[in-house]
Order: C-alpha cells, then sequence, then structure tokens
C-alpha cells in the first residue's frame, strides 16, 4: 500500500512534470534531432554501401576479364592453373569452374547456394557459399531452429558474376560482401547508442531543468498566494542567482512596493475625506434637524436652507478638489496639454486678482518677463496660480503693517519659475513640508475659509506638469515657489 | 425703443422654453423637470440614449439637457448623431465625470456647453437660458441698450443717459457680456468662462469684486440700479 503510495504520488509529480514549458521543449527537441539522425544515417550508409558495391563490381570485372584472357591464351588448363594459384591467395575472391550440370570442377568455393550458376551474369542478389575447409550450414536457419553447431563459422554472402566459357563450362568469380556488411552494422550500432544517450541526455536535462524550473514558480506562487491574501507586505523570493526569475521576483515586488504605497495613500485620502467631510455634513445635519424641530418662521426656514446650500456647495468644491488632485496624480498624458505662453496666464491671474487685493488693502506687485512658453493645460495652471495668489492675499490682508503680495515669473534654466511671496505670518520651516500635503490646514489657518486643499491642489498640478512647488521664506512672510519645465525644444 | 429692447427678453423669458432633459436618473430628471416648470419652462424627460435620439429628432424643442452617461446610447454619441443630421439645437451636457480634459471632449462631440455633476440648480436654469438666447442668432447686434445705458460694440464706448463712462477693457467686456443676456441670470462661473475664459471654480469673492467695481462705474451719480445681484445665483442687468 505504502509502495503504491508513493508510485502515485512519483507519477503524479512526473505528470506535473510533463505539463512544464522544459519538458515540452525536450520531447520536441529530441524528436527533431531523432530524425534529422535517422535520415542522416540512412542517407550516409545507403551511398557508402552503394560505392562498396560498385567498387566491388569493378573488381569482378576486372579479375574475370583477364581470367578470360588466361582461357583464350592456354585453354582450360591454364585457366585452371591460374585460379588454383589466385585462389590459395588469403582473402582471395571466389574462383568456381564447373561443368554445365554445375558439377565443382576447381577454384576454392565448396558449395552454394542451389541455381546460382544456372543464370549467366550478375547474381541478381546476395546469395550464401561455403569455401574449401569451412564447417557450419550453407544458409543461416530461417527460423530460429537452436544455437548453431559448435565451431560453425556464420555463413557468407556474397556476389558474383557467372560466366559461360566456349566449351560449355560455368566460370564465378565473386566476392564476399562481408565488408559493406560490416559497415552496416558498424553504422547502425552506431547509430543506435548515440540516439540512446540523446534520449537519455534529454530526458536527464528535461528532468532537471524542469524540476528547477517547478520548484522556482511553485515558490513564486505560493508568496503570490499570500499576497493575494491580504498580506500586501510579502515578497516574491530573490535567490541572488541574478537568473530571468530573479529579475521577474524582483519586478514583481517593485510592482507590489508601488501598489502597497499607491494603497497606503488611498487609505490616507479615505481617512481625510472621512475627516473633512464628515465633519460639514453632520453639521449639515444637526442644522436641518434643529431647524425643524425649532424654527418658528418663514424666514428661519430660509435662513436654514441658504446656510445648508452653502455648506453643501463647499462640500462639493471639496470633494471636487479631491477628485482633481487624484485625477491629476495619475499622470501626464499629451493630449490634456498644448503650447502655450505663461506670461499670458500669470497676467491674466493677476489681473483677475488685482481688485480684490485692491479691496483687501494689499499692495500687488508682479514683474512678469515675455516668453515663458511651456506645454501645459491653461486652465490647469491658472487654477493653481489662482490659489497659490487667493492664499497669499488671504493671509497677508490684516496681518501686515503694509499688506503686500509679490508674484514674479522669469525663466531660471530650464525651468519657467513663479514665485509668489506675501509679507504675512508665513509658515515656520518645520511645518512647511506638511502645508502642501492633503487637508492638512495648519492650526492659524483654520480660521480661515477655504478647503485646504489649495495648496494640495497647485501642487498636483505642478506635478502634473512635470514641474514642482516647494514653500520658502519671504522673510517676513510665506514664497511659494512654482516651477514648470520650459517647453523642449521650442523658444 | 430703449423699453422695447429690454422688454423683448422678459417676454420670451415668460413665454418659456420647450426643453428635453434626456437622464437616466429618475430623481434627478423629475427634480429638473418640476424645477424648470416652476421656473416657466416646459420640461420633457427621456431616460435612455435611444428614446432621448428619437425625441429630439422628432421633437421642436428649444434646448437639449443630456447626461454623459446613459444606458443604451451615450449622451456624447447622440449629441454627435443629432449634429450629423442637422440638428442645431443648443445642448447643455451634463457630467459626473471629473477628467481634466472632459469638458474640451464633450464641446468637441457638439455640446454647446458644460456642467459638472454636482451643479446648483440656479447654474443649470442660468445656463440653459442663455444658451436658447445664444442659438436666437442675436449676438450680430453692434449695440446694446439697457434703460438709459448704451454700449456700443464697434467704438468701444459706454454711454448712460447721454454720459460716457470711461471703462478698462475687462470691465467692457463684463458690462458686454451682461447686456447681452440683459434680463437673464448670469452665475459667476459663466462670468469666468467668457469673460476671462477660464473655466474653473472661481474661489472666494474675486467675480464679485470685479462686478461691484463696474456696478460703481454704471450707477454711481444715476438713481436707477441696473446690475442687481441675485442671491444664491450670480448677477443680472435689468432696468426697471
Amino acid at each position: 500500500m505504502a509502495v503504491g503510495a508513493v508510485i502515485r504520488g512519483a507519477a503524479a509529480r512526473l505528470s506535473a512534470l510533463m505539463k512544464t514549458t522544459a519538458a515540452r521543449l525536450s520531447a520536441l527537441y529530441l524528436l527533431l534531432f531523432g530524425v534529422c539522425a535517422i535520415g542522416l544515417v540512412v542517407y550516409m550508409t545507403s551511398v557508402s554501401v552503394r560505392i562498396l558495391v560498385t567498387q566491388t563490381q569493378e573488381t569482378i570485372n576486372e579479375e574475370s576479364m583477364s581470367l578470360v584472357r588466361a582461357y583464350e591464351r592456354g585453354g582450360l588448363p591454364f585457366l585452371v592453373r591460374v585460379v588454383e594459384q589466385r585462389a590459395r591467395q588469403p582473402g582471395a575472391n571466389l574462383y568456381l569452374i564447373a561443368d554445365p550440370n554445375g558439377r565443382i570442377l576447381s577454384g576454392n568455393v565448396e558449395s552454394l547456394e542451389p541455381g546460382v550458376l544456372e543464370t549467366v551474369g550478375w547474381t541478381s542478389r546476395p546469395f550464401f557459399y561455403k569455401r574449401y575447409g569451412e564447417r557450419g550450414p550453407l544458409q543461416p536457419p530461417a527460423e530460429d531452429g537452436g544455437p548453431p553447431a559448435p565451431g560453425a563459422q556464420p555463413p557468407h554472402a556474397a556476389m558474383a558474376l557467372v560466366l559461360r566459357l566456349p566449351n560449355q563450362l560455368i566460370m564465378l568469380v565473386g566476392r564476399d560482401l562481408g565488408e559493406p556488411e560490416r559497415f552496416r552494422s558498424v553504422v547502425q550500432r552506431a547509430l543506435i547508442l548515440a540516439l540512446g544517450t540523446m534520449g537519455l541526455g534529454a530526458f536527464l536535462i528535461w528532468y532537471f531543468v524542469g524540476r528547477t524550473a517547478l520548484r522556482r514558480i511553485d515558490s513564486v506562487s505560493e508568496a503570490s498566494r499570500r499576497i493575494m491574501g491580504g498580506d500586501l507586505t510579502g515578497r516574491l523570493p530573490v535567490t541572488g542567482a541574478s537568473d530571468e526569475f530573479d529579475r521577474l521576483s524582483e519586478n514583481l515586488n517593485t510592482m507590489l512596493a508601488r501598489i502597497a504605497v499607491l494603497n497606503e495613500g488611498l487609505k490616507q485620502v479615505s481617512d481625510n475625506i472621512a475627516h473633512d467631510l464628515k465633519t460639514p455634513l453632520t453639521r449639515l445635519r444637526s442644522r436641518a434637524e434643529t431647524t425643524l424641530s425649532r424654527a418658528r418662521g418663514e424666514s428661519d426656514y430660509r435662513a436654514a436652507l441658504e446656510a445648508t446650500i452653502a455648506e453643501s456647495d463647499q462640500l462639493i468644491r471639496t470633494f471636487n478638489a479631491i477628485l482633481m488632485i487624484s485625477r491629476l496624480e495619475a499622470g501626464y498624458s499629451a493630449e490634456q496639454t498644448e503650447t502655450l505662453d505663461l506670461t499670458q496666464v500669470v497676467a491674466d491671474v493677476v489681473e483677475l486678482y488685482e481688485p480684490l487685493a485692491e479691496e483687501s488693502g494689499v499692495a500687488l506687485e508682479t514683474r512678469i518677463d515675455g516668453n515663458l512658453v511651456v506645454d501645459g493645460n491653461r486652465e490647469l495652471l491658472a487654477q493653481a496660480l489662482s490659489n497659490v495668489v487667493d492664499n497669499a492675499i488671504k493671509y497677508c490682508a490684516g496681518h501686515a503693517e503694509t499688506p503686500l503680495v509679490r508674484v514674479t515669473a522669469t525663466r531660471a534654466g530650464g525651468d519657467v519659475r513663479i514665485e509668489i511671496s506675501d509679507n504675512g505670518p508665513g509658515i515656520a520651516p518645520e511645518d512647511r513640508g506638511r502645508a502642501t500635503e492633503r487637508f492638512v490646514r495648519l492650526e492659524q489657518s483654520r480660521s480661515q475659509p477655504g478647503s485646504g486643499l489649495g495648496l494640495s491642489l497647485a501642487k498636483a498640478v505642478m506635478g502634473f506638469h512635470q514641474g514642482s512647488l516647494s514653500l520658502g521664506d519671504a522673510a517676513p512672510g510665506l514664497k511659494v515657489i512654482m516651477t514648470v519645465p520650459v517647453r523642449r525644444g521650442g523658444a | 425703443m430703449d423699453i422695447m429692447a429690454v422688454q423683448e427678453p422678459e417676454i420670451a423669458y415668460k413665454a418659456g422654453m420647450k426643453i428635453l432633459v434626456i437622464e437616466d436618473d429618475r430623481e434627478a430628471a423629475d427634480y429638473l423637470q418640476k424645477a424648470l416648470a416652476e421656473a416657466g419652462h416646459t420640461a420633457h424627460v427621456a431616460a435612455d440614449g435611444d428614446t432621448g435620439f428619437t425625441l429630439a429628432d422628432e421633437g421642436d424643442y428649444d434646448v437639449l439637457v443630456v447626461d454623459r452617461m446613459l444606458p443604451r446610447r451615450d449622451g456624447l454619441s447622440l449629441i454627435a448623431g443629432l449634429r450629423a443630421r442637422g440638428s442645431e439645437t443648443p445642448v447643455l451636457i451634463l457630467s459626473a465625470l471629473g477628467e481634466v480634459d472632459d469638458r474640451v471632449t464633450g464641446l468637441r462631440a457638439g455640446g454647446d456647453d458644460y456642467l459638472t455633476k454636482p451643479y446648483a440648480f440656479s447654474e443649470l436654469l442660468a445656463r440653459v437660458e442663455v444658451l436658447k438666447r445664444r442659438s436666437g442668432g442675436k449676438d450680430v447686434e453692434t449695440m446694446y441698450r439697457a434703460g438709459d445705458l448704451e454700449l456700443d460694440r464697434l467704438s468701444h464706448t459706454v454711454r448712460r443717459a447721454g454720459r460716457d463712462i470711461p471703462l478698462q477693457p475687462r470691465e467692457f467686456k463684463l458690462l458686454e457680456y451682461l447686456m447681452r443676456h440683459a434680463g437673464r441670470v448670469v452665475t459667476r462661473t459663466m462670468l469666468l468662462e467668457n469673460v476671462w475664459d477660464y473655466h474653473f471654480d472661481p474661489q472666494t469673492n474675486v467675480i464679485d469684486v470685479h462686478v461691484s467695481r463696474l456696478r460703481g462705474k454704471i450707477e454711481k451719480g444715476f438713481d436707477k440700479p441696473l446690475l442687481h445681484t441675485i442671491r444664491g445665483a450670480g448677477y443680472m442687468l435689468r432696468a426697471d
């Protein structure tokens, strides 16, 4: 039973291995190599055998010609002498002279397959023969008729030319086919050996490569299952071998890290939304409730409804800003931008805010250079600028002796640099980093109206344009520095 | 003559417009229908793109209010379809999408104005009424009059009761827009869009300051107020 389980387990593992790409590739290669090798070997043996046979035929031809000449010169006795002489040489060809009835008169062949001498010319197929002094059967047994007799030599096959001499005697000159046969069998053995080695090699490669790959993939999918299970801090294993698997794991890990960051951002946004939208929503609801229970007349209702509308407008504004920031942070797309001159945009925004500044008793000072061409979205840039200018006016009005907002737009290296500074209370250096984060409203600004998203939105707009927004010290007051890259290749 | 020029939009307002609202949110559509009726207009509602297209194609509407995302046929393809059939009925697109260039896409598809949800009804009403006016083809006028106030678009001069009132270029554009839509409410966003050509939510009270400056110039020394603030909505230039 235990053995059965082990076998079943091994079979399951094998079937898993078989499904791997490495196994399929190995099998395919093996098949391809096998077919090619067989084709090559078959072609080569057939060509070589043909060449050997042709050579054999030429040799026989020459022999028989010289024997015929000997017969013509000296008659039968001379021929027999020549034949006997040649037949005695080691490794000699086959020589045979027989009477018209096939009885052997001379030569080195003791017996041969019947019927060979009956047709004149080349034997149509290899035949078996026996030389003098050889033991054993003439032909190999047709069926497996037991072991050959002890001391028996294997039968030989040969090809021969049969001639009829003028006195009706039959002469046969032949040659043993052992050499081509040996060659063929050597090639066959080599082929089988090579194919076997190849098959074994393919199996071993497939087994080890496939199994290693399988193990790595298993560990990766195990890790991803854990991550899918909710553990976003999990990472895929990196072995340090710097191979494809490591590169894949490293890339996936980078992706996971990015996802974790985004996820964290999302969580923070939802926390912030909960914080910044829940408060006004609660206020909205309790106002409606109070009005329902306490309102005395139409004017009470009217006032409450107007406050409700104002509050919901503010909520919508906050909500739109959150959406806009998320969209901007999602990335830049060339479709949403055009080539524009920031000079005009900055001038427009300054012009838009001039009356407001004047009414608030704030002096507005500007220095705008010409030809500040960038690739950008006019609406977004104008909105970002107006957010910052709005803030600047708001924070220095009433905070400074002679409130002043200074707007400068210049070209600095590869950037257009826009600085908006006020001489209001400013932001302490340690708070500057936080001030552009979403929803952060520093304590001192809590009394001011606004969603607290103005600077964050402006920063997101600058980020969208591959620019930046940073806060500095205008001594006294706050300086907001915005940069947008100058249009590439443009003036 | 002066009185006629002022009276005309008033009459048009009272006569009411025939408006088709194509919106799949039933509650929103019902609310719009009621509110438009209260403002003196007749509104029909279609709940999906196909019905909306058929109604808009057959009916003789003054203005279409089209939600961008509709079942069966989306708003933009509906508008493009109508435009392809030669319809010139002004269209206001409503959208809950918030992409940076949605507005541009909407206007390119053949819309005349674009409003993002959630919107204030006063904003929608003001825009719908201005749309009808815009399609009336009255933009070719060279002289606008409201009471004793005259604006000459060719010579860029403004006079009230025969007295020249010097205005900055932007103030002139602002007054021009208000006078073109005399008797109708224009919102702050509409002013920022049409006078400054920027489409974002004007924060705080930038626009109000511009309007009150203009008001100072055209009303100072005169008895009758012309430029009225409409609470919760915007402004209206009217001589009554």
